[in-house]
């Protein structure tokens, strides 16, 4: 039995409204387009909109990007609102995040977040804590976004997730966009958010489809943090995931519903805030719970939500003990073999659930 | 621990005394930040007169000064120009293997051939290298088989991307993907090597000039006073990213002095200069404990790697131009050619044997067994730990129960 405080109700009626005004998706119309378009117009947008907005990063002006993100973006707004950097993740990240606190609004790629480890105190100890340590004078809105876990072929020290990492952190949200939609909506509400944002995307999904509504194509289409989408509804088991691991996700929820078997897979969306009270319904309403993530077992997103789950009267809604699925725990393999096999694979999903329902 | 804090109690008193004594007597200034003089002009430091390019030949490998020609004995000089060569062929040959996708990745050496083979061939194998990822040639120097596949013959058992290379007989540490770490750790090993009569030579780009661990490393190479030489390769470009974005000021080089590291500046793309430079170097590191800083100047002339299209951010003119007039192999052999130590057959006879090897060991790799497989649970640790090791041998129970279900005779037993 679930028990709601009144709180919980309100800010449950709260985020119903929120979704009619930021998530509500017409039919009507709809695009296809590639996340790296989606990133790339939302960007586009946001330069436009706000003529404190710039992006700044290692090749993200005349080269458009290692990974094209920022396509055209430099030829269009040229060198004052797309600026490229030495290599100095430490530096050119401490100059946006000096250059927010001067009320810009810089958004800071990171080639891929591997590299921000470079740059790890100030985005934890100066982005994250300045405005509490100055008691409030001074805040940093700032965005640092790049890809996210693992790509392919990169081995060890390019592949790893940063969920767990930031979303560690009071002082920062932590986005993870999967979709086109989540990737617009996520990163404009970023960009707008008047403390620092880190936003994780992931190379292979760059390069993925996704029909995109007109309600999301809006200029204005924002996606509150701390609200994750229910991708599908279903009844058996709740499968909650994230960027990449989405794609596993949901293949292995298709999967497991040609057998009969009907998930709930709840998109996170965002990491920090997470949104406990989709998840607390979902498992109130399936009785199984299963957390996908890339990344590694220990003090994971998944460790996350299932304590949660522990520490609230959701708990004894359980059927069974709720399990995660993660990243095998070593560094990742380079062995293209290996590497598939150290991250959740659809046939995973398909075989924990089935083990979970006793099938 | 009492006689050593005496020891410095009685160093501060004596300095003390001798500041007492000193600013008695002395008019210059005493500030413990600088030792320099006094000036009554008011005016900015005037950048100095740029740090000039030592070279030894010329580009058509004339000898300009008698007394630098280092005067290698011939098979030193064949073994040079002989690396050089198989380099860029290999380099071709992996490149080319990528584009048909039998390997994920590839980096080229392209233009750089003299500053790998030149400082490798000035030191020895005793002595430790770090390197970034284009150093391909140290390696091929020490006598390495260069590897981009992981099967059982490679040391890094398949860990490691393409052109991350290691092997610990020939000192060589196994690269880092993230930039510039290695020289921080290269000033830390020579800081443990000290008095030993070694030294460590760290390989650093451009581009990775400008992360805050160079700075630090540089810092600490002078005030540890350690026997590391700290080579940039300054190739002209970090990517897409020209050196007139990467720094303002001379260069790498520049930076040497104001830190404090004895400086020089050389033609990269001239063996022998970049020979005598690092065999200086290292003399100089040995006898006084002291880091050196050399920037090779040279010319990036591949791709910054196979995801990299460089059309797009520099000219086709200009690289072909670095290909064809200045290049470093080119200069080697017209040396070699007017010492009669070289000639187009030979030069033929090397190319066809050169490509024939790198084919064979390459289509040879390509057919050698993979490493035991339960080497994929091993050196997470040292000493492997209990969960890891239970996971193993549930992997084996299982892999001997379903033998006929898995490749087992692709892999090593
Ligand atoms: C910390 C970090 N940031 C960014 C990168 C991505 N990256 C790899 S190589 C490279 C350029 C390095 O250029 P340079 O040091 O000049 O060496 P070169 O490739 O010219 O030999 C960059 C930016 C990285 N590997 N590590």
């Amino acid at each position: 039995m679930a028990v709601f405080t009144t709180r919980t109700l309100t800010l449950q009626r709260l985020s119903k409204l929120f979704e009619k005004r930021f998530i509500s998706v017409s039919k009507t119309l709809s695009k296809d387009m590639t996340v790296r378009d989606a990133i790339n117009g939302a960007i586009d947008e946001e330069i436009e909109r706000d003529d404190r907005v710039f992006l700044i990063g290692e090749e993200v002006a005349q080269y458009d990007g290692a990974y094209k993100v920022s396509r055209g973006l430099w030829k269009k707004h040229g060198d004052r609102r797309v600026v490229d950097t030495p290599i100095t993740e430490m530096g050119f990240a401490g100059l946006a995040i000096g250059a927010a606190m001067a009320g810009l609004r810089p958004i800071c790629e990171f080639m891929t977040f591997n590299f921000s480890m470079q740059a790890i105190d100030q985005v934890i100890n100066s982005a994250g804590k300045t405005l509490y340590m100055s008691a409030g004078m001074v805040n940093v809105p700032i965005v640092f976004r790049g890809p996210n876990g693992c790509s392919s072929g990169v081995a060890a020290q390019h592949s790893q997730c940063y969920g767990a990492w930031y979303s560690h952190c009071p002082g920062l949200k932590v986005v993870a966009p999967y979709s086109c939609e989540d990737c617009r909506g996520l990163l404009k509400s970023a960009i707008r958010d008047p403390d620092p944002v880190v936003c994780l995307e992931n190379e292979i999904i760059y390069n993925s489809t996704f029909s995109v509504s007109d309600t999301a194509l809006s200029k204005n289409f924002l996606i509150p943090f701390g609200k994750a989408k229910i991708e599908i509804p279903g009844k058996h088991c709740t499968l909650t995931s994230y960027g990449r691991a989405m794609e596993a996700t949901l293949l292995g929820a298709h999967e497991l519903k040609k057998q009969g078997i009907e998930c709930e897979v709840i998109n996170l969306r965002s990491l920090r805030p997470l949104d406990i009270e989709t998840i607390h319904k979902s498992v109130s309403k399936t009785h199984h719970l299963v957390s996908v993530e890339q990344g590694w077992p220990q003090c994971g997103i998944g460790a996350e939500i299932l304590a949660c789950i522990m520490e609230s009267e959701v708990f004894y809604q359980l059927d069974q003990p709720a399990q995660r699925l993660t990243g095998v725990d070593v560094p990742i393999p380079y062995a293209i073999e290996l590497e598939k096999i150290s991250i959740p694979q659809p046939k995973d999903v398909v075989e924990m659930v089935k083990k979970l329902l006793k099938k | 621990m009492a006689l050593k804090n005496s020891a410095r109690l009685l160093r501060n008193c004596n300095t003390k005394l001798n500041f007492q004594v000193k600013a008695a007597l002395s008019s210059e200034p005493l500030f413990p930040g600088a030792k320099t003089t006094w000036t009554e002009t008011l005016e900015f430091t005037q950048t100095s007169k740029p740090i000039p390019v030592y070279r030894v030949m010329d580009r058509r490998g004339n000898i300009i000064r008698e007394s630098e020609d280092p005067n290698l004995p011939d098979g030193t000089i064949l073994k040079m120009y002989k690396d050089m060569t198989l380099l860029s062929i290999m380099d071709k040959i992996l490149y080319e293997s990528q584009r048909q996708g039998r390997i994920s990745f590839y980096m080229t050496n392209y233009g750089e051939e003299a500053a790998h083979i030149g400082s490798a061939a000035a030191l020895t194998n005793d002595d430790v290298v770090y390197g970034q990822y284009r150093e391909a040639g140290v390696l091929m120097w020490r006598g390495f088989t260069l590897e981009c596949y992981g099967n059982n013959d490679d040391k890094g058992k398949g860990r490691q991307m393409p052109v991350h290379y290691g092997n610990k007989e020939l000192n060589f540490v196994t690269i880092s993907s993230p930039l510039t770490t290695q020289l921080p750790q290269a000033v830390g090993a020579a800081y443990a090597l000290k008095g030993k009569n070694r030294i460590v030579i760290c390989y650093f780009g451009d581009g990775a000039a400008s992360e805050g661990d160079a700075h630090a490393a540089f810092n600490f190479a002078a005030t540890l006073e350690c026997p590391v030489i700290l080579f940039c390769r300054n190739n002209g470009y970090a990517i897409s990213t020209p050196v007139e974005e990467q720094y303002r000021g001379d260069g790498i080089a520049a930076r040497g002095p104001a830190f404090g590291i004895h400086t020089l500046r050389v033609d990269g793309n001239d063996t022998f200069a970049v020979y005598n430079a690092t065999k200086m170097a290292k003399e100089l590191a040995l006898k006084e404990n002291k880091p050196v800083l050399i920037e090779a100047m040279t010319y990036r002339v591949g791709d910054h790697s196979t995801s990299d299209d460089s059309s797009a951010y520099r000219s086709p003119e200009e690289v072909q131009s670095w290909a064809t007039n200045d290049y470093p192999t080119n200069k080697l052999r017209y040396y070699m050619e007017k010492k009669g130590l070289w000639d187009e057959n030979k030069e033929k006879e090397l190319l066809d044997q050169a490509r024939k090897n790198v084919l064979k060991a390459f289509n040879a790799g390509e057919k050698k067994l993979k490493p035991q497989w339960t080497e994929m649970f091993e050196d997470v640790y040292k000493f492997m730990p209990k969960h890891i090791r239970s996971q193993m041998e549930e992997m084996k129970a299982h892999v001997e129960k379903y033998k006929e279900q898995y490749p087992t005779n692709k892999f090593t037993s």
